[in-house]
């Protein structure tokens, strides 16, 4: 199952125009965040903001809707986002935790939920947002396409940053500019080669843009935890929903770049065995 | 060694609802399945045999032991026998209690070795002979932590200046590293032992032939094989935040490292426990 075990797939969009303002695709991360810390599900959130504006991704604590609004948007780089975990605990005592979470990070949360090595922090996280993700790049790589390949005077210059059809996107003074993916292999972190999960199977519910049409968002509703935090935001009016068999292109299309990753990244490992450097051991 | 392992813990069959809970406290999403065959079901024999040992450590493991309130006095009382230890009982071949060691299924460790004391070497070496397994309780134990940087020269013995992991003295069955090892882990290690379930116990079992830790360790065996992804989890592991990060990679302020080895074995791209997972989250 390339998808990971999941009880629904739809696609999905938020209702409301503050967060659809400023969110990535359909919003559903903000909207599924901000309901939970309304309504007290959570009392706040470990997210990746970019406090200065300039797409560096900073692991940050929020504890309101304009916070997790605030922070709102994909940053493609790196962010080492469960460090801040401990602040969500420790500084901001929070009893209650979610967690907007890549693939790699919900396996580290979910190993450290396994395995707690680290007294009294893991087991505070009860909603962890997944993210689908195919690769993640350093910032220097990020300022390469921005100055080097589309001719902007620096990456601060764009106002959005998106990948999607085929292309890496950044947009400057309202126009969209965009690059081949193909442009961009090669500059993605080295990690990311041995990473075969897309769509962040761990996850209590995983969201991305692929499968759905423009500004919506496709879910997957994996946990009961999930489920019931997702259905709930949906019933309150704050989430609108579609089935996946009425949208272009669909749930095949997320299967196939899904496997595709796998086999991809599954060779990749076993190359790297062969030639006798580390892979992580499975248990 | 597992067979050792299911020897040890063969006889342990009795119902432990309290303990059990536990489990189900760390996984809230799914029903535990009933772990791998509980060992072999020869007749009920005695409880396990436990003895605890404490080193040079600060007694922070064996704290840790006792924040499991809930499960703490079903588990000393019903579940094992402690036959030797200077703090959870007054058995002790230096104190009051000058007979021989007792033989013992269980060992716990607490503690590095200190070469130029006699006791404690002695201690050690005997534990060995008379215990079917020897568990390094905590990093001390596991790795030397922090006693890794004694040096000498004070009271209450000048000369005590060299601590070593255990392993470097002695072979030593499974580690559990941490500073000091967290309550939820011993917990689990606890009920695992007591289930036979061994897939639980594998890692801290590979475990025991490191004794070697630092947060270079990351940058060794993570960074420099090219598996990171900057997740944070080191992060989130360190207990003396000695991790930051920088370009979305650990950076150790080696200042502040105590040689814990947690960073390490917290890192998904370390080893990561998939089975474990799917189990606890039902995905
Ligand atoms: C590196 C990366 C690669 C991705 N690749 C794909 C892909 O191939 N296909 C696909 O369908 N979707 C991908 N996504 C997900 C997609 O870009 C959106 O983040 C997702 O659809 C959520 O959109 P939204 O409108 O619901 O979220 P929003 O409401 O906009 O919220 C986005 C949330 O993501 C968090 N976030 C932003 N950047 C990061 C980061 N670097 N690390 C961790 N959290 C972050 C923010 O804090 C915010 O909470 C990727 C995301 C990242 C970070
Ligand atoms: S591709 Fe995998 S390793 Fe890379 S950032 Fe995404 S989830 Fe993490
Ligand atoms: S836990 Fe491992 S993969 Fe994650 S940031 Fe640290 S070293 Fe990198
Ligand atoms: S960096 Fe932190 S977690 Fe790693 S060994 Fe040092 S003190 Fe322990």
């Amino acid at each position: 199952m390339p998808l990971g075990t999941y009880k629904e797939a739809v696609s999905a969009r938020s209702t409301d125009s503050k967060i659809l303002d400023v969110s990535q695709d359909g919003g559903i991360v903000s909207a599924l965040l901000c309901y939970a810390i309304d309504e007290g599900i959570i009392e706040g959130a470990v997210v990746a903001g970019t406090p200065d504006d300039d797409w560096r991704p900073i692991p940050t604590v929020v504890t309101s809707s304009d916070e997790v609004i605030a922070a709102a948007g994909t940053k493609y780089s790196m962010s080492p986002t469960l460090s801040a975990l401990k602040d969500a605990v420790r500084q901001n005592g929070l009893e209650k935790v979610g967690v907007v979470a890549t693939p790699c990070q919900v396996q580290g949360l979910r190993k450290a939920k396994a395995y707690p090595f680290t007294r009294f922090v893991t087991e505070k996280v009860n909603l962890i947002i997944g993210i689908y993700c195919m690769e993640n790049f350093p910032m220097a790589s990020l300022d390469t396409f921005a100055t080097s390949k589309l001719g902007f005077d620096s990456l601060t210059e764009a106002s959005k940053m998106d990948i999607g059809k085929g292309k890496f996107w950044l947009t400057k003074d309202g126009e969209d500019k965009g690059l081949a993916i193909k442009e961009t292999h090669g500059y993605e972190q080295a990690g990311c080669n041995v990473c075969q999960d897309y769509v962040a199977e761990w996850a209590d519910v995983s969201t991305g843009s692929v499968g759905s049409p423009d500004g919506w968002s496709t879910v997957l509703v994996r946990t009961d935890d999930g489920e019931s935090v997702f259905k709930a935001a949906v019933d309150a009016g704050l989430i609108e929903t579609k089935p996946m068999d009425d949208v272009k292109p669909g749930l095949p299309l997320l299967e196939k770049l899904a496997k595709g990753k796998k086999d991809k990244n599954t060779a990749e490992r076993e190359r790297r065995a062969k030639m006798g450097v580390r892979i992580p051991t499975i248990y | 060694m597992f067979d050792k392992l299911k020897k040890a813990f063969g006889g342990s069959e009795e119902p432990k609802p309290k303990v059990q809970k536990e489990v189900k406290a760390a996984a809230p999403a799914k029903e535990e399945p009933k772990a791998a065959a509980p060992a072999e079901t020869k007749a009920a024999s005695s409880k396990p045999r436990i003895g605890y040992i404490h080193l040079s450590g600060c007694t922070g493991d064996a704290m840790s032991l006792t924040e499991n309130y809930d499960i703490l006095s079903t588990v000393l009382t019903d579940m094992v026998d402690i036959v030797y230890g200077q703090t959870l009982v007054d058995k002790w071949i230096h104190g009051t209690y000058a007979e021989e060691m007792p033989e013992m299924d269980v060992c716990l460790i607490e503690g590095s070795v200190c070469l130029q004391d006699e006791h404690s070497v002695h201690e050690l070496l005997t534990a060995r002979e008379k215990s079917g397994l020897i568990v390094a309780f905590g990093s001390c134990a596991v790795t030397g932590c922090f006693t890794t940087y004694a040096r000498g020269g004070q009271q209450a013995q000048p000369k005590h200046e060299s601590y070593l992991p255990i392993s470097s003295l002695v072979k030593v069955d499974a580690a559990l590293p941490g500073c000091p090892v967290a309550p939820e882990m011993i917990a689990k290690t606890v009920v695992a032992v007591c289930e036979g379930d061994l897939d639980y116990l594998k890692p801290a079992m590979d475990l025991a032939a490191c004794n070697a830790g630092c947060g270079c360790d990351v940058l060794t065996n993570v960074v420099r094989q090219g598996l990171c992804s900057g997740c944070g989890t080191c992060g989130l592991a360190c207990p003396t935040r000695a991790m930051g990060y920088s370009e979305g990679r650990p950076s150790c302020d080696r200042d502040r490292c105590i040689k814990c080895g947690t960073c390490y074995v917290m890192c998904p791209r370390s080893w990561l426990p998939e089975g474990r997972i799917k189990k606890e989250t039902g995905l």
